[in-house]
């Protein structure tokens, strides 16, 4: 037995834990389960529904409406010309799909603690699965979002474009789902040991919604509210809103700065979720 | 030795934090913390007891798991054995990258695949023919090997006509048959199995236990490690054993000298039976046990099988007056507890008074040859006076029966293991 002392190991499992240890090639062995995982999500949601798929048409286009009421019925906000159920439903269609992913994936630890104790592969493979279902859904809603573009367009003569640089909206929605991502492996990797996150995080997105611009545009808050704009311009996700309707219909305002501004913090926030989560994800199962 | 080193476990220990996550928590990981900024080492790793679920700690931290060492071969099977609570499914989840270890090290030379539990990630909405694949696809297969495999796992399951209902119609028995039965078709280089042959009916078991043994037995024979309280299923499929007690290895090596070890930590240690504060109202008690051979009158503790015996118990009196109308029963159990003889005097009408001197003995000779399985036996008395006990002492007096000629054929019983009971016969 001495000569075994020179083995070569394939692998080590050992307490050690190097920050920037990411294992890609195993990711990449188990992307038949992540493929798997995104069915499951799809699949299994609005089963045993009679209206199945449907849901995920209802709900922007109630929320939409309701909005519609409140924000440009009664509280007379101005769209610029655009009608207000067009211009809330772009908002809600980006918003829905930040905030799903959000909190889906910060509930992936605490969520999934059956399967992780009992059996390992990558754990970041979950929440990129959240991510890559929700992103189906998200395109559901959009052809919603077309279908009454279109019908505004042509049947109600309203007289509303995309912006030349509408080729350049799937960039944000990557840029949406990369900061939930982020967020949401961050948050998941807290609420292992400490509950009061979850709490937080109930009402913290609700909260962050009305600083998301998801029902107004920058501009008038800008105007109204100078003092506290600021709040407004430095979240990542009012920027992306603004962005979006700026892009599909040519409303609001757009900054280089801002969106180089937008792009540096999601990618800050996704590295720093990515090592906080792989740092949680070897013990979490401890401490959960 | 040819073969070929496979898995290594380097000093493995694990530490768990008793008691629930609290503001405690927060201070301790805030201290930990600032250690690990000076650079200095974890203070909580200084301290610690061991794993003794029973007795009260002197603090919040245990040792689960203390430095354990090992070394698999290829095409090993380890039976890794121990009491409730000896840190098996704490080991067992470190092999399998659940946890990781508090210290030490696991290296290994190939894949390490582990059914802790069967139907990992089962969806209930999903068909089973989905589940089959989404299983399969945790326990880390790929969609081309499951594909491959498909058939044979559904016709292992025998759920064919269900296969594309969704598994929320199953009985649990069928979802636990599918379950395995993707499991069974893993591939790995080393298998790492829970008690998982405990589930399903008779018919499901023996046929899993039957495929364990293809999949550990032949050339190409996988290493397996084995987690069971199924001590038949154990000593039947493994080769060698690991014995766990309190988060440390207590011994290992071949199985069958694992189990021995195991059954005598089943024995808690012999009662004194001068300590009087027992079972019974205490008109007498019995202050010892003797077994003594026929053959030579002499107090033994190794008998050879088919010996004549007789067990000879003196009471101690403390009535101050005779006592009339006992009735006593010994009974002989194996190391299980599960019940070889008795001999109770109700059974023989057999008269038993004792005098009011000190002491008295009462002897049970014992007519027929002590012709049972060799191994370790303990007695149980338990004396009445009509329905009232009397006097009640277990688990005391452990003797051993060693295989012997009892045939008279010059050489002792083979395979004396498979039998309970050894008559003489003649063949014609």
């Amino acid at each position: 037995m001495a000569n075994n002392n020179n083995i070569d190991w394939k692998f080590e499992i050992s307490p050690k834990r190097s920050l920037f240890e990411f294992n890609f090639k195993e990711i990449w062995n188990y992307r038949d389960l992540l493929i798997l995982f995104v069915k499951r999500d799809i699949v299994t949601i609005y089963k045993q529904t009679i209206l199945g798929p449907l849901w995920y048409l209802i709900q922007p286009l109630f929320t939409s409406v309701i909005f519609t009421i409140i924000f440009n019925g009664v509280a007379n906000i101005e769209t610029d010309g655009i009608p207000p159920f067009l211009y809330n439903l772009a908002g809600i269609t980006a918003w829905n799909y930040f905030k799903d992913c959000l909190l889906a994936t910060s509930d992936t630890f605490k969520g999934n603690q059956h399967i992780f104790g009992k059996v390992y592969f990558p754990r970041v493979i979950l929440p990129l699965s959240i991510v890559l279902s929700n992103l189906i859904k998200f395109a559901i809603q959009l052809l919603v979002f077309i279908t009454f573009y279109i019908y505004y367009c042509f049947f109600k003569g309203v007289d509303i474009s995309p912006n030349n640089l509408v080729f350049l909206f799937p960039v944000l929605v990557i840029i949406m789902g990369f900061l939930s991502l982020g967020l949401g492996m961050m948050i998941s990797s807290m609420v292992t040991k400490y509950r009061d996150l979850v709490f937080l995080l109930q009402f913290g997105v609700q909260l962050l919604m009305y600083l998301s611009l998801v029902a107004y545009p920058l501009s008038l808050i800008q105007e109204k509210l100078p003092q506290l704009s600021w709040l407004i311009e430095y979240n990542p996700m009012a920027q992306i809103i603004e962005a979006s309707r700026y892009l599909l219909l040519n409303t609001g305002s757009i900054s280089l700065g801002w969106m180089l501004y937008t792009v540096t913090f999601t990618f800050v926030v996704f590295i720093l979720g990515l090592l906080i989560f792989n740092r949680t994800e070897k013990r979490f199962i401890d401490t959960i | 030795m040819s073969k070929d080193l496979i898995l290594r476990v380097e000093n493995i220990s694990k530490q768990y934090r008793l008691g629930t996550v609290g503001t405690g928590t927060l201070a301790d990981d805030l201290t930990r913390w600032w250690h690990l900024v000076r650079g200095k080492e974890d203070p909580f790793l200084k301290i610690g007891d061991t794993n003794k679920r029973d007795t009260k700690g002197s603090s919040d931290y245990v040792w689960s798991l203390k430095d354990i060492n090992f070394d698999v071969y290829k095409g090993d099977v380890i039976g890794i054995i121990g009491k409730n609570g000896a840190g098996k499914s704490t080991l067992l989840k470190i092999l399998s990258r659940v946890t990781t270890p508090t210290t030490g090290s696991i290296k290994s030379n190939g894949r390490i695949a582990s059914l802790l539990e069967v139907g990992t990630g089962f969806h209930p909405e999903l068909t089973g023919r989905e589940n089959v694949f989404l299983n399969g696809a945790i326990l880390g297969m790929t969609k081309k090997e499951i594909t491959s495999k498909l058939d044979e796992i559904i016709e292992f399951s025998g759920c064919e006509r269900y296969i594309d209902t969704p598994t929320k119609r199953y009985s649990s028995g069928m979802t636990v048959r599918l379950a395995f039965a993707v499991a069974a078709f893993l591939e790995p280089d080393i298998l790492i199995v829970d008690e998982v042959l405990a589930v399903g009916d008779a018919e499901f078991q023996k046929k899993a236990i039957g495929k364990m043994k293809d999949i550990s037995s032949g050339d190409n024979g996988r290493t397996v490690l084995f987690v069971s309280h199924n001590m038949a299923a154990v000593k039947s499929l493994c080769s060698t054993g690991i014995l766990l007690n309190n988060g440390e290895v207590l011994c290992k090596g071949e199985i069958d000298e694992v189990l021995q070890q195991y059954q005598l930590l089943n024995v808690s240690n012999a009662i004194d039976l001068n300590n009087f504060n027992r079972k019974g109202n205490g008109l007498c008690r019995v202050t010892d046990i003797a077994i003594i051979s026929q053959d030579d009158d002499i107090k033994k503790t190794t008998f050879k099988l088919g010996e004549k015996i007789s067990i000879k118990l003196q009471l101690n009196n403390l009535a101050n007056q005779a006592i009339e109308n006992l009735r006593v029963v010994i009974g002989v159990y194996n190391l299980n507890d599960e019940g070889y003889l008795r001999f109770d005097t109700k059974t023989t009408s057999s008269i038993i008074k004792i005098s009011e001197d000190k002491e008295s003995y009462i002897t049970c000779t014992l007519e027929e040859h002590l012709n049972i399985k060799p191994d370790q036996y303990s007695i149980n008395i338990a004396i009445f006076q009509g329905d009232d006990l009397v006097d009640y002492v277990n688990n005391v007096s452990r003797f051993e029966i060693e295989n012997y000629d009892y045939y008279n054929t010059g050489q002792s019983i083979q395979d004396s293991e498979l039998s309970k009971v050894f008559y003489k016969h003649t063949w014609h």
